[in-house]
């Protein structure tokens, strides 16, 4: 999308109806509180006052029902798996995954054990994958990015095919 | 009291039934006839010269090549600064064992611990239920011949291999 700002003239403001929607879904993300082991302490490093996901828009909340986005942070179990797949059905459409970390990318150091579920995407689709063994919060911001630019190419109103971009490179 | 006298005090009591001392490591240990168990150890816990009021860890190893399963129970004592460990041998095929939740609470949950991973049935337990695993799990994973299921509930156990690409 071009940026718009300065360029128009004042109190005059063209755009589409599904940019508008786009633009207000990906600059609210209300992300999941959903910890499950080490990744999440690098997670709350990126809420936190240096990282600051809040300049995005990006607030934690503690319920599915009114998040937009889940991030997976860390090793799934297959016991947590099933509650991971029932907080995912709470969910209101858009609704969106990150997947923070190996383990929750493919099981990662523990893929050989016999309780360790060999990723999330097992369970939920996945958009983004952050690797990192626990990813930095810069990786993070970067994968909420990438989810926020993924967001803005959504078509709801429009019956046509979602235009390919050269940031697509991190979308499933 | 070092584990020498220890095991001297066990073996004149409970003759036959202790045997297979080992002082010379990091934790002395003694091997204990099944019957036995809960005689000894709640003697160790109740005589005033021992007094274990903790029993810091129960656990197992699984020994397929000699057919056994072993229940391995640390004990310590708080008041006395001792601690000693007891070994049971079980029989691979069926392996049981009388519970501890008598002589200690504690055991409530390690032997529920121990059924889960390697299906030590301990008799007279109030509670056998799995403790970790959730309670449709198939096996006893940390079991040596323990096989992996193809999926569980629905969900693909199986990933290729990621270093595969890399490889060829």
């Amino acid at each position: 999308m071009k940026p718009l700002i300065n360029s128009l003239p004042e109190t005059v403001f063209t755009t589409k109806v599904d940019d508008l929607l786009n633009w207000g879904r990906a600059s609210s993300q209300w992300y999941m509180l959903f910890g499950l082991a080490c990744c999440a302490i690098e997670l709350m490093q990126t809420g936190g006052p240096r990282a600051d996901l809040d300049r995005f828009g990006a607030v934690p909340r503690a319920t599915p029902r009114q998040s937009d986005l889940m991030i997976v942070a860390g090793t799934l179990t297959y016991k947590m798996a099933k509650r991971t797949k029932l907080l995912y059905d709470q969910m209101p459409d858009p609704r969106y995954v990150i997947s923070m970390g190996s383990c929750s990318n493919c099981g990662g150091l523990f893929q050989l054990a016999y309780s360790v579920c060999k990723g999330v995407d097992k369970i939920v689709p996945v958009d983004v994958y952050v690797p990192g063994c626990p990813p930095r919060p810069e990786a993070l911001t970067e994968g909420l990015l990438r989810i926020q630019d993924k967001m803005m190419r959504e078509r709801w109103l429009v019956k046509a095919p979602r235009p390919a971009e050269g940031a697509s490179a991190a979308q499933d | 009291m070092d584990a020498k006298e220890i095991y001297a005090t066990l073996e004149k009591l409970f003759p036959g039934k202790v045997g297979d001392f080992k002082g010379e490591v990091q934790e002395p240990y003694l091997t204990v006839d099944t019957a036995a168990i809960v005689e000894v150890c709640r003697f160790l816990r109740n005589s005033p010269g021992f007094k274990f009021e903790v029993l810091s860890d129960l656990t197992a190893v699984d020994c397929p090549k000699e057919g056994k399963i072993q229940v391995v129970y640390h004990l310590f004592s708080y008041s006395q600064n001792h601690q000693i460990v007891l070994k049971v041998d079980l029989p691979r095929d069926n392996p049981k064992v009388a519970t501890l939740e008598d002589v200690w609470k504690v055991a409530n949950w390690f032997e529920r611990e121990v059924y889960d991973l390697f299906g030590v049935i301990f008799e007279g337990h109030s509670d056998l239920r799995r403790i970790m695993l959730p309670e449709d799990w198939v096996g006893y994973p940390l079991r040596k011949d323990y096989v992996e299921q193809e999926e569980y509930d629905g969900i693909s156990t199986q990933r290729a291999p990621l270093v595969e690409k890399l490889l060829r």
